[in-house]
């Protein structure tokens, strides 16, 4: 489905580093022109066509609006695979941490409530290697504003990769308090 | 020109199709305003009676019938709607529903001698409101606003809808009730700010939280219970009273429904006046003999604790999704006849720490809502916008049973999402798409919304067809679902067809239980997609079994292969994906020379290729 680019749909420029100020101004502004319910009293077709509109600005604000999905949707359209993450991208630095949470999980599950407190670092651990990843992720934005260097946005891939991998790790270290 | 003009002379109403009581309101200039019966009375009660000629009576008048002809007459028929008959067993021990027999595929309430849909029953009531707004306004009446709980899903949309249609009324738009709310409070209020709704009803709870920008209604998120509400209550009351009179009579009234009616109806009353007294006495005659009981509100708020508790748990979840704390949330609104008792008013302060807003009547907000709303789309109420979002997740089902979601919940709608499919087998020439809702991660746990068949696809080989599939959730939070077939343009439109709704009470358990069984879920998707890739696996083994390659294999390399394919096989039954992928680890390892063979054949064959 060869649907509209977000960007120009919305009428801003191609960058990954935006301002969500600016975005939502766009969006509240765009809603009040295209909105289905502005077209209540109008032809059929007139009404499937803001069904249509407003869906796609709705598609394009939720996607642009988190810049997660903002970098994955820039990196598909210029032709980035975005599909399975590749284990190359798994930081080596990680293996020493993923084994202590896996020894932790499975204490856990062998009835040892002490590991909880293992679980609880391993968390805390992974978190702040989010916010790195994401500080990191930020500074590439900038970067392939300023540059728009191919090479920049495999960079961005393969952070993103290593967050989705960090995050399934916080995951899997969020135990719930019921056994 | 004339033509609008014209049309605009036609008043669309805004109408709330309650559980328990049901209104209409319209723009009265600027102003919203309900508009009351022939007995002047603004509630018209949701229930419905066949008289013995043969004619319909609703609103109040029924209400006397529903005690003097339980078995001609219904209530709460806002429960029925959208479901099918499994859905709506339990409701069927706690509420007096006759369902005509073979109501599999559509339910059927007996009244009398008649059978009903719920959607016609629903239109019934529409029907005189529309009757009573037709009256105060002196123009005939046919467009309207109604309102859903937030929580309805697609079937109960439909059904809402079905039951306009029905009623003779063009529906504008459904509009979700704490949505409504908001709107009505929203004239001449605030500029920006975030609010919460609380929508405590008769038979539903809901939660949004909203941010509002200049006219902008957004809603952030919804959640909600929707089995919960002011019935609840009441049978707590019931149950206390009951008991008293089987030990102090020795009587069981509660297979007498026009006892339980006369009781019910007791037992309203002093909860309602419990919310401005601290007692009240609770009175009850019946063959001759009395019972009363002194109620006091302490009594009460302790019957009535764990209910109230079970509302905030849903405005936590629901905070969480909007992203905001209590802090942020500038105002609490309150919806619903429920919100009047001091215990849910003093909870909600707590939990948002905010006095919760009460200047308008809770009974009557949302009817206002509906009808600024209406005014909305009839262009006499300008720079106001509704931003609405879809409270459940829709997906399809993919191979293993697990879900993709397309649209998530607490999208704004309208919301599309696009998914391209593919053939799994040569030659196949059909596609099954299976839509469902809900937050699980299997198809099997969610509600199935429906199936579609996308048909006439060029027979070809697995994997080259491409099939485009859009859903669309439009402003009513109804789902429209089209495929196109990439290659040759054609085009389906689906209409879709929930064979029976989701249930309320699935509702929350799917949301629960994803929560619940968030583990659960993950192993067997887990399992499911290894399970998926092993039968590829077997599959690329088998072809590769008939390549010449396979001969020139040692006898012992055959054997291995032979023997890893066993136990794969074997393997597959596992429910745990970690055995499954060492068995898949361990046939890879198998077919490790049998793959270079044939790399090389392949590798020789095209070089040849070359020099000819």
């Amino acid at each position: 489905m060869s649907s509209p680019d977000f960007y120009q749909f919305l009428g801003i420029p191609r960058r990954l580093a935006l301002d969500p100020k600016e975005l939502e101004t766009r969006f509240y502004a765009l809603s009040r022109k295209l909105h289905p319910d502005l077209f209540a009293r109008k032809s059929a077709a007139e009404q499937a066509k803001a069904l249509d509109d407003s869906a796609l600005l709705n598609d394009a604000f939720r996607t642009l609006r988190d810049p997660i999905k903002r970098a994955e949707y820039v990196l598909k359209a210029e032709g980035f695979d975005i599909g399975e993450q590749s284990t190359k991208d798994v930081p080596a630095e990680l293996l020493e941490e993923v084994f202590e949470l896996n020894m932790a999980l499975e204490e856990l599950r062998m009835g040892d409530d002490d590991a909880r407190e293992q679980l609880q670092i391993s968390r805390s651990t992974f978190l702040n290697m989010r916010d790195g990843l994401d500080a990191e992720t930020q500074a590439k934005f900038a970067e392939w504003d300023a540059s728009d260097e191919k090479s920049v946005l495999s960079e961005i891939r393969a952070l993103l990769n290593r967050r989705k991998y960090v995050t399934n790790l916080i995951e899997k270290a969020n135990v719930p308090d019921r056994v | 020109m004339f033509q609008i003009e014209f049309d605009s002379q036609e008043a669309a109403v805004g109408i709330d199709l309650g559980t328990t009581n049901s209104l209409v309101a319209y723009m009265n200039l600027a102003k919203p305003e309900v508009i009351p019966g022939e007995d002047d009375d603004k509630l018209v009660p949701s229930v419905v009676s066949l008289a013995a000629d043969g004619s319909l009576i609703v609103g109040n008048a029924a209400r006397q019938e529903l005690i003097d002809h339980p078995e001609r007459s219904i209530y709460s028929v806002k429960r029925l709607m959208g479901r099918g008959i499994e859905d709506v067993r339990e409701e069927l021990n706690l509420f007096p529903f006759r369902i005509a027999e073979g109501s599999e595929s559509v339910i059927r309430v007996v009244l009398g001698e008649r059978t009903f849909t719920p959607s016609e029953v629903s239109a019934f009531i529409l029907r005189q409101l529309k009757k009573n707004a037709e009256a105060a306004l002196g123009t005939p009446v046919t467009k309207a606003v109604i309102t859903v709980p937030a929580y309805f899903n697609d079937a109960q949309r439909q059904a809402t809808r079905d039951a306009g249609r029905l009623a003779g009324l063009d529906v504008l738009r459904l509009v979700n009730e704490p949505t409504a709310a908001a709107l009505a409070y929203g004239l001449d209020k605030r500029k920006e700010g975030t609010i919460a709704v609380y929508d405590l009803g008769g038979g539903t709870f809901d939660i949004s939280i909203l941010k509002l920008h200049e006219g902008i209604f957004e809603v952030l998120a919804t959640n909600g219970d929707t089995h919960l509400g002011g019935d609840d209550i009441d049978n707590r009351l019931m149950r206390i009273a009951i008991e008293d009179i089987r030990s102090e009579w020795g009587d069981d009234i509660s297979h007498s429904g026009e006892a339980v009616q006369t009781l019910r109806r007791e037992v309203i009353r002093a909860k309602e006046s419990l919310s401005f007294l601290p007692t009240e006495v609770l009175r009850f005659g019946w063959n001759g003999k009395a019972y009363q009981r002194e109620i006091t509100r302490e009594l009460f708020e302790s019957l009535i604790t764990d209910i109230v508790d079970r509302t905030l748990g849903p405005c936590r979840d629901c905070m969480k999704d909007a992203g905001v704390t209590p802090e942020q949330i500038d105002e609490v609104v309150m919806v619903g006849g429920s919100t009047r008792i001091p215990l849910v008013r003093s909870a909600v302060e707590v939990l948002f720490r905010a006095r919760p807003h009460t200047e308008i009547n809770p009974d009557e907000v949302v009817a206002l809502g509906a009808a600024v709303q209406a005014g909305i789309l009839s262009g006499t109420v300008e720079d106001q916008l509704l931003l609405d979002v879809t409270p459940l997740s829709l997906g399809i089902e993919m191979y293993g049973g697990v879900v993709s979601k397309i649209i998530h919940r607490n999208s704004t709608i309208p919301a599309s999402a696009g998914e391209t499919f593919t053939t799994g087998i040569d030659g196949q020439t059909n596609v099954l798409i299976h839509v469902v809702q809900g937050e699980r991660e299997l198809a099997k746990d969610n509600r199935s919304l429906a199936r579609f068949d996308l048909k006439g696809i060029d027979p070809m080989p697995a994997g080259f067809a491409r099939i485009e599939v859009r859903f669309l959730i439009d402003a009513n939070g109804i789902l429209q679902v089209t495929a196109r077939d990439a290659r040759t343009g054609r085009e389906q439109m689906v209409e879709v067809k929930p064979s029976y709704g989701l249930t309320d009470e699935q509702v929350e358990a799917m949301i629960e239980a994803s929560i619940d069984h968030a583990e659960a879920d993950f192993n067997a998707a887990q399992v499911a997609s290894a399970r998926v890739e092993a039968e590829g696996i077997l599959s690329a083994t088998d072809k590769a079994r008939r390549n010449p390659a396979w001969e020139q294999l040692s006898d012992s390399d055959r054997a291995a292969v032979s023997s890893a394919v066993n136990r794969l096989m074997v393997a597959l039954n596992s429910d745990d994906h970690e055995v499954i992928r060492q068995h898949m680890d361990a046939l890879n390892e198998a077919t490790h020379s049998l793959a270079e063979l044939m790399m090389n054949t392949a590798v020789s064959s095209a070089l040849k290729g070359t020099h000819v």
